[in-house]
């Protein structure tokens, strides 16, 4: 997108989301730097899968605006963001389960081919050429993942700790400038774990911003650069991670009051 | 006059069973493009087929347009009825559960129905055969060269389909609806442009079924419930999803409907399909060619 390079990627100002009495996500404001791995924590029902679904428009805020590269989302739909460059994952892992490997992450691509839509689904030849174009692009994109190898078994065969990386692969597959993880750790061994934390920093390192919900503290202190704290809908804390770490509200929030 | 042997007489069976049968198969695609996007059971597939047929007639014989231009524009007017039925039946109904979707296609193929007994009135209409009307004696069988049209069409129309969805990234956008429509909106796939889409193409096959089999059988205003019956017990017995599955199945309920009405009694042609979805129903649910497991993560 050519709005000019603003220093934020995404900016978020007095968000509210009620569903019926209840608030998920009251008047929040923070901002995420381009290049940057920000991440959101806070413990259960604080509102960060919310705030990813508002994000990413799978349902508009009650109040406020969301502002990606200067220009306002919250208004749009879920396939339009993705088109602006916002791809996600699933804290539950959201897959093509009846596809292979590799249709999944060529899925992926569909944002940056659809220019040429009715063409490369109508005329063979510019047809064929496209096709090879997104399978290669997608094969690349697994062997960075590391499942290249795999490409073949249909997603739902996988162990988890793969689906999760192939879910990563698919929100790569869109060249996205922010992809916004749920939880990429969840429910992984150490291992998995390691090559989940080690692959983010390479996703960053490609200068992808990150924006990460992730429950394991471990994850979170070694590779974001910033730390946002959620509570009830509420931002309490925002910061980098040593500020973070001894930072007396957020244990009181983990804790309860009386440690 | 030739001797008429049993054998010949079998054959004979065999060849119509396979044409009729062709036309279910078209059905059974349609309602399986439609189901594999949405999980939507279509009821108004048959009012495709019999639109088709009254449609090419009013190009063809009333207008006068060659067979040429009259084919082609019959398909672009079903299928714009297809995308009508999807922008104004399916679209507006609020946070719909399949089975509302399912009676909303009921609602919609008895509207075309009555409609087109208003245009059309009830008498059935003929059609000028494609090539001609010189049936070819083959083995002792009558074949009417409009057979060989209804299965070449069924034929490119599998192949045209199983290239689309297998090998192009708009096919694959397009099943990636059915199996997981939220993960398919946020990789930037258009889900309603993809149920537009499904309801175009089952349309214009439908479209394709009733032209080509007018000819043969004629059409008339309310062949479109019992076609839409005989597809869709073909594409359960084939297992509801599958494309191959579906021709094969059409195929099968097409000489089970000919050898039956043949050789048992004809007045019960149209039971004989009602009994194999009933059986099929009963002891086999996934059908020939279906996946039990996928069968069971459906919601239908």
């Amino acid at each position: 997108m050519s709005a000019g390079i603003e220093e934020n990627v995404l900016e978020l100002q007095g968000v509210v989301m009620t569903f019926g009495g209840l608030m998920a996500l009251s008047n929040l404001n923070f901002k995420v730097r381009r290049g940057m791995i920000k991440a959101i924590i806070g413990p259960n029902g604080a509102g960060k899968t919310t705030l990813f679904n508002v994000i990413t428009g799978s349902f508009p805020p009650t109040q406020g605006t969301v502002t990606f590269n200067g220009r306002p989302i919250q208004h749009l739909k879920a396939h339009k963001i993705a088109d602006r460059g916002i791809s996600r994952t699933f804290q539950t892992v959201e897959l093509f389960g009846n596809m292979t490997v590799l249709e999944n992450v060529m899925l992926g691509c569909y944002t940056r081919i659809r220019t040429s839509f009715m063409a490369s689904g109508f005329v063979l030849s510019q047809a064929r050429r496209k096709e090879k174009q997104i399978r290669e692009n997608a094969l690349k994109i697994l062997k960075f993942i590391g499942l290249a190898h795999k490409f073949k078994d249909l997603a739902d065969s996988l162990p988890l700790g793969e689906q999760k990386l192939l879910e990563i692969g698919r929100a790569l597959a869109s060249e996205p400038e922010l992809i916004c993880l749920d939880e990429p750790a969840a429910g992984l061994n150490e291992t998995e774990t390691h090559v989940a934390s080690s692959l983010i920093k390479a996703i960053n390192a490609k200068g992808i911003t990150v924006l990460l919900v992730e429950h394991d503290m471990k994850v979170v202190m070694n590779i974001s650069d910033e730390i946002l704290v959620l509570n009830y809908g509420r931002k309490i804390a925002e910061g980098p991670p040593e500020d973070i770490r001894n930072s007396p509200r957020v244990i009181e929030a983990y804790l309860g009051a009386e440690a | 006059m030739e001797k008429i042997t049993l054998a010949s007489q079998l054959l004979q069976y065999l060849i119509t069973g396979l044409t009729v049968g062709s036309v279910y198969a078209m059905v059974a695609v349609g309602f399986n493009i439609i189901y594999n996007v949405t999980e939507i059971i279509n009821f108004a597939q048959g009012e495709f087929v019999m639109l088709g047929g009254l449609i090419m007639v009013f190009m063809n014989v009333a207008m006068g347009l060659p067979l040429i231009l009259a084919f082609p524009a019959t398909i672009v007017l079903v299928t714009v009825i297809g995308i009508i039925i999807d922008r104004f039946a399916i679209r507006p109904i609020r946070r719909p559960s399949v089975l509302t979707l399912i009676i909303a296609t009921i609602a919609v193929s008895i509207l075309i129905k009555g409609t087109a007994s208003f245009i059309w009135g009830k008498d059935p209409f003929d059609l000028p055969a494609f090539s001609g009307r010189n049936p070819i004696t083959f083995l002792g069988a009558v074949v009417q060269p409009q057979y060989f049209w209804v299965m070449g069409f069924l034929i490119i129309t599998a192949v045209a389909l199983s290239i689309f969805f297998d090998r192009t990234i708009l096919g694959k956008a397009m099943s990636a609806c059915a199996d997981n429509p939220d993960a398919a909106s946020l990789v930037g796939i258009n889900v309603k442009q993809m149920i537009l889409l499904s309801f175009a193409l089952s349309a214009a096959i439908g479209a394709v079924a009733g032209i080509t089999i007018t000819p043969i059988s004629l059409m008339e205003y309310d062949r479109g419930a019992m076609l839409a019956v005989k597809g869709f017990a073909a594409a359960i017995l084939g297992g509801l999803g599958s494309f191959p599955g579906a021709i094969l199945g059409g195929l099968i309920m097409g000489s089970i409907e000919s050898f039956g009405a043949g050789l048992v009694s004809s007045g019960y042609k149209d039971a004989f399909a009602l009994i194999v979805l009933l059986v099929i129903l009963f002891f086999k649910p996934s059908g020939l060619m279906g996946s039990i497991e996928i069968s069971k993560i459906k919601r239908f």
